[in-house]
């Protein structure tokens, strides 16, 4: 089953999508000239900020392509740190190829890989050379991307970009200020995060630490002082490369890939628990499901777990291949859909609640995942010739309503016909789940797409925000209907017109049916 | 009556049994803590083997099992001695004064010989399993003249000590850092896990302690060692060897063997003490589910509505503020008992109940934080009023700038002393329980006659003295301080609140000789003020009385987010809207807390972090509750706008309060 045969090709260069809206998506060559039926089925509303980081707007640190072994190793280090970094590098032949690429990635984007790499040189408990791939692939995917984070606030129109030379701006559409938040102890910027249900707690994931910003946003303060940001660190745990608010706002998760615990921070107190677990050697990233009840924690080996977290206990799952890639929540938390490093499928696992009454069980999980979708490469003819899409995924990311999905599939980087590019799925998750075919998003021709995320609170649908190797950000909205249960909070109906169905028979064909036993 | 009926049947069915529990398992981990023990104080590198075959023997000698059996007692008595002291609420000093009462209040008078008897049994267990030069306190020696005696062993002696030393320190430090406090964690873990997550902690935290009292000890030994020396041999007519130099000197205290004999003594008898109370924290605060609702008459009195309104014991009213935050966020079969009605009749008892209590806690805060502001704004306005006036007047006249002059310490004194006096006579009227002795125990013996003499007269002259809420009185106070009488006479200003004319009176009235009574007070103040002995012991630490103000705050968070969840849940889960008649006046509750809150944190010393010490087994959550309680008061504030979004246009409240909510829904604050 190869469920991108199904997909409409992907676009000619120099096109862009724009959005969805009546079932497909439509694509122009400029973002500014817009298909004629999207300006009148849009509603009138604030448009989200696109914007542009040219590589060259911001001071980096400067590192020389030659020198690397100069920006390799501090000359500051230890007599002991040496001999071992020394040891590491006569015993590890069978890595010099990655080592090389390491150098070659290192001299681009500065401390932080450094920082990762120095790390794993003389870490306590040598690595696994899983370890070591998972923070080479993380560090290769980041590299040439100017954007190294991005997170919109769960409940308002403003998002935070944290950006190469470790400064984080903050940008809403309501507000002329964009503060810019800086701290001596915010470097390498790995992952930003707002706090649910508060307007102003932004975490940011560091080399060292977890800081937690206070952004007022009615200060009018562009730079905001570092008294403003909690830090919170724990010896031991660093880098810090992933974090995750609980959906109720009162705890904050933090992982390493060098730490085999997940701290567990009660912000305010400005305490830990470490949850401490024998094996996989560290914790790649954390994702919270948005129900609350589970923590999705792997690690760089092939293994990942899945914190429950009434009691904090975990399941442990065992991929066979490699390491668990990604993986998203639907938004009742009951689904979890995963990718593993070198498959090309996307797994499903079901959790149900345990029955009610017993609140102290912990909630019974599923038995083994199920296949959802294969995304194997595919080629589509087009007017350019031949094009390959497919392979790996990088990253996964769900809409809030559960109606898309988008995927993130890697490409190669050095054959032209194999771009990087979105997939996207239109889901239902009521009554079974099911998975169709939506398109292809594209940006501008040599950009490929880094990050992405849904926006939280989009009213007319879903929104997706992409962030280009290019240093872009861009919205891609898809205008459709919730089918789905009314949403909380929100005003009255939306205020689209119901557009007119027309059911291309490509819509209708379904790729995945959950089978009801 | 009955509610005492009730509290004995918590105590005695549920915490009981969980300090049981948690001391057997702290006897069960006593035999491989003292393996380790054994091995650790008798392991030599050069013959590993014999030692650990040796150790083996020595273990299962009869000597060994008699000191085990006086070492489970000990850890009894620990158990016992924690179960007797633990408090959910954590006593704050709020100067050196107080703490200074605390630490000899006849209650830790018992606590510290307990510990210092227990580790003098600790110690000898330590040194008979030591064995070699520690077994015996004393042995034979042969004088110089050919007879033999019995002479003192001062290894014996100074270990027995160390092990009173390190005891009575503990106990000390107990104290200090309030480790009889109790805190609840907000991470729920099972006891095993929670255990084995905080080992490693103990023995960094036991370790770490010994070092410290065992340098302490080595110091006050080697000044005052002579003392128990002479005592011990006079009693047991024991010699002294005087072809052994004494331990009492620098040659002899450097015998690094005996260094590292005393400092794994100690961190033995620590750990062991450590774990019992590491053990009995975790048993104590594991959740207890209540029942939302019974079916038999006999057993409502253990229903969770019930048990929220309790007073008393503390620990009961926080386990049933911790079980409804669970519930509320957890557990919808037990939220649907809570939305409940009554079979007969149809009312919402459970949520009335529950939801009433809930509010009281939140607006018993309200108005402490609001009192206390207003003392402390008092203050502070003194203190601008008088540095304006300073200003103001040095061009004209320096006499007065030079009385003013005079006056400068005055504002620094009023803010550290009398503050926390006003507060307390202000607040606690019928002291609740829940208002922690946030301020220096005058009524116990054990502040200073200076203390009382300060303060009592303030008390009593203070025009605002008992019934005076008002902040429009109070913050005319400093007024009546000021020097300038005439100003006093003239210039106050006539009554504007009705409420306010009594006090004025009563102000008005005492004439020239009060005056001058008071004059002479300040007088009496300010020559105190500047003895540094006194200021040092009166000034008050700064951020204790915020932290103070704040102690219990663990019971109003539970409450905020128990309600706040199950306003959440009602969205879709309250079928008959039992909620929504509350809603307008929780919102309002909230509101006027957070208002509060915001506006205490505008205070100085209330926003700064405490320090952390990472070494320590005190607890030190009770330091940060403020900005927990902070923290959860507007999450819980937007948890209901977001659940409810444009509905609450419908709730009724007052226009500020409206304004204030619109900021929530818009996210703006």
């Amino acid at each position: 089953m190869c469920s991108l045969a199904l997909f409409p090709a992907p676009l000619p260069d120099g096109q862009t999508t724009l959005c969805e809206s009546n079932n497909e998506l439509l694509s122009g060559s400029d973002a500014e000239e817009r298909p004629k039926q999207v300006r009148s089925t849009q509603p009138q509303e604030l448009s989200p900020l696109s914007l542009f980081f040219p590589r060259e707007s911001l001071k980096l640190h400067s590192r020389t392509e030659s020198s690397s072994r100069a920006a390799f190793l501090d000359h500051s280090e230890t007599l002991w740190m040496r001999s071992a970094a020394a040891w590491w590098d006569t015993h590890t032949h069978t890595h010099t190829h990655t080592h090389t690429h390491t150098h070659n990635c290192l001299s681009n984007i500065g401390l932080f890989e450094d920082y990762i790499i120095r790390a794993a040189t003389v870490s306590r408990r040598l690595l696994d050379y899983s370890t070591f791939s998972a923070l080479f692939t993380f560090c290769v995917a980041r590299s040439d991307c100017v954007v190294r984070a991005f997170a919109w606030h769960p409940h308002t129109d403003k998002f935070a970009v944290a950006l190469l030379d470790d400064s984080i701006k903050i940008y809403n559409p309501k507000s002329a200020t964009t503060p810019t938040l800086k701290h001596r102890l915010q470097r390498s910027v790995a992952a930003v995060q707002w706090k649910p249900l508060c307007a102003s707690a932004l975490a940011v994931a560091c080399q060292n630490c977890v800081l937690v910003w206070h952004v007022d946003p009615c200060s009018l303060s562009t730079r905001p002082s570092s008294g403003c940001a909690q830090v919170l660190s724990h010896p031991g745990h660093s880098p810090v490369t992933s974090i995750a608010w609980s959906p109720s706002g009162s705890l904050l998760a933090s992982a390493s890939p060098m730490d085999t615990a997940v701290m567990v921070w009660d912000v305010a107190a400005e305490s830990c628990v470490p949850l401490q677990r024998v094996g996989g050697g560290g914790v790649t990233f954390l994702s919270w499901s948005p129900d609350g009840s589970h923590v999705l924690a792997p690690t760089p080996s092939a293994l990942f777990r899945v914190w429950e977290t009434r009691m904090w206990t975990c399941e442990r799952w065992p991929c066979v291949k490699g390491r668990c890639q990604s993986g998203c929540w639907s938004p009742d938390g009951s689904r979890l859909l995963f990718t593993v490093q070198g498959e090309t499928v996307i797994y499903a696992l079901t959790f149900t609640d345990a029955p009610a009454g017993i609140s102290t069980g912990t909630s019974k999980g599923p038995q083994a995942a199920a296949v959802v979708a294969d995304l194997s490469e595919t080629s589509f003819n087009t007017a350019h010739g031949d094009v390959i899409v497919g392979g790996e995924i990088q990253s996964l990311a769900w809409d809030p309503r559960g109606e898309r999905l988008a995927v993130l599939l890697k490409g190669d980087p050095q054959a032209a016909d194999r771009p990087a590019i979105i997939a996207v799925f239109k889901t239902r998750t009521n009554p079974v789940f099911e998975l169709l075919p939506c398109g292809f998003v594209q940006g501008e021709a040599d950009a490929e797409p880094r990050l992405m995320q849904f926006h939280p609170s989009f009213q007319h649908g879903a929104l997706l925000t992409v962030c280009w190797s290019s240093g872009r950000i861009t919205h891609v909205p898809f205008y459709f209907l919730s089918a789905g249960v009314p949403h909380f909070g929100l005003s009255g109906s939306p205020l689209l017109p119901r557009p007119q169905e027309r059911c291309s028979a490509l819509a209708n064909q379904s790729l995945f049916t959950e089978m009801i036993s | 009556m009955f509610s005492t009926q009730q509290s004995c049947w918590f105590i005695r069915k549920v915490i009981c049994w969980r300090a049981a529990a948690s001391i057997a398992w702290a006897v069960l981990l006593l035999p491989p803590v003292t393996a380790v023990f054994v091995i650790l104080s008798r392991f030599s590198l050069l013959h590993p083997i014999h030692t650990i075959s040796e150790c083996f023997s020595l273990l299962t000698s009869a000597g060994a099992i008699f000191s085990l059996i006086l070492l489970c007692g000990v850890i009894l008595m620990v158990g016992f001695l924690n179960l007797e002291y633990y408090t959910v609420i954590p006593t704050i000093a709020c100067s050196k004064i107080a703490l200074l009462g605390q630490l000899l209040h006849p209650r830790q008078f018992v606590n510290s010989s307990a510990h210092c008897i227990m580790g003098i049994i600790v110690a000898w267990c330590c040194a008979v399993t030591i064995g070699g030069r520690y077994e015996t306190i004393g042995y034979p020696c042969t004088h110089s003249d050919g007879s033999t005696h019995m002479c003192l062993n001062e290894y014996h002696l100074i270990l027995l000590l160390a092990g009173a030393f390190v005891g009575f320190s503990h106990s000390l430090l107990g104290v200090i850092h309030n480790m009889n406090f109790v805190s609840f964690h907000t991470v729920q873990q099972y006891k095993y896990l929670r255990f084995k997550g905080s080992l490693p902690l103990v023995v960094k935290c036991s370790a770490t302690q010994a070092l410290y009292s065992v340098r302490n000890y080595v110091v006050v030994y080697f000044f005052l060692g002579y003392i128990p020396k002479a005592w011990i041999c006079k009693t047991l007519n024991l010699h002294l060897n005087s072809s052994i130099h004494p331990l009492d000197s620098i040659a002899g205290l450097l015998d690094l063997s005996l260094l590292y004999h005393l400092w794994i003594s100690a961190t033995f008898l620590l750990f062991t003490w450590y774990i019992t109370l590491l053990l009995f924290r975790i048993f104590v605060t594991e959740v207890y589910n209540f029942p939302v609702q019974s079916s038999f008459t006999e057993e409502a009195h253990q229903c969770l509505p019930k048990v929220l309104t309790d007073k008393e014991p503390m620990i009961l009213k926080f386990l049933a503020l911790q079980d409804l935050a669970l519930l509320s966020q957890h557990s919808p079969s037990r939220r649907c008992e809570v939305f409940s009605l009554s079979q007969p009749g149809g009312h919402p008892h459970n949520w009335n109940a529950i939801s009433r209590e809930c509010l009281s806690l939140l607006a018993d805060l309200t108005q402490r934080l609001v009192a206390y502001h207003d003392t402390v704004a008092t203050n502070g306005r003194a203190k601008s009023l008088s540095t304006g006036s300073e200003r103001k007047t040095s061009s004209e006249t320096s006499v007065t700038s030079g009385t003013e002059d005079l006056m400068s310490p005055r504002p620094t004194l009023m803010m550290k002393t009398p503050a926390s006096v006003f507060a307390r006579s202000i607040v606690g009227g019928p002291q609740s329980p829940l208002t922690a002795p946030f301020t220096p125990d005058l009524d116990s013996p054990f502040a200073s006659p200076s203390l009382r003499r300060l303060t009592a007269p303030v008390e009593q002259c203070s025009p605002w003295h008992g019934t005076v809420q008002s902040p429009h009185v109070m913050r005319r106070v400093p007024k009546l301080w000021s020097t300038s009488t005439d100003s006093q006479a003239n210039g106050s200003p006539p009554p504007s609140p009705a409420s306010v004319a009594s006090p004025q009176q009563q102000t008005s009235k005492p004439s020239l000789l009060a005056q001058f009574l008071q004059n002479r007070k300040e007088q009496v103040k300010h020559f105190l003020a500047k003895r540094v002995l006194i200021m040092y012991l009166f000034n008050k630490l700064p951020e204790a009385s915020s932290q103070a103000l704040f102690a219990d705050s663990q019971a109003h968070i539970w409450a905020l987010e128990g309600i706040s969840y199950l306003i959440q849940a009602s969205f879709s889960e309250d079928q008959f809207g039992v909620v929504q008649t509350a809603l307008p006046s929780i919102l309002s509750c909230m509101l006027v807390l957070q208002e509060a809150v915001d506006r205490h944190f505008k205070l100085p010393h209330a926003s700064s972090k405490p320090l952390r010490s990472a070494s320590s087994m005190g607890d030190p959550t009770y330091k940060t509750l403020r900005f927990a309680l902070r923290a959860t008061l507007k999450t819980a504030i937007y948890r209901i706008t977001t659940t409810f979004g444009d509905h609450l246009n419908a709730v009724q409240m007052s226009a500020e309060h409206r304004k204030r909510l619109q900021q929530f829904v818009e996210y703006k604050d």
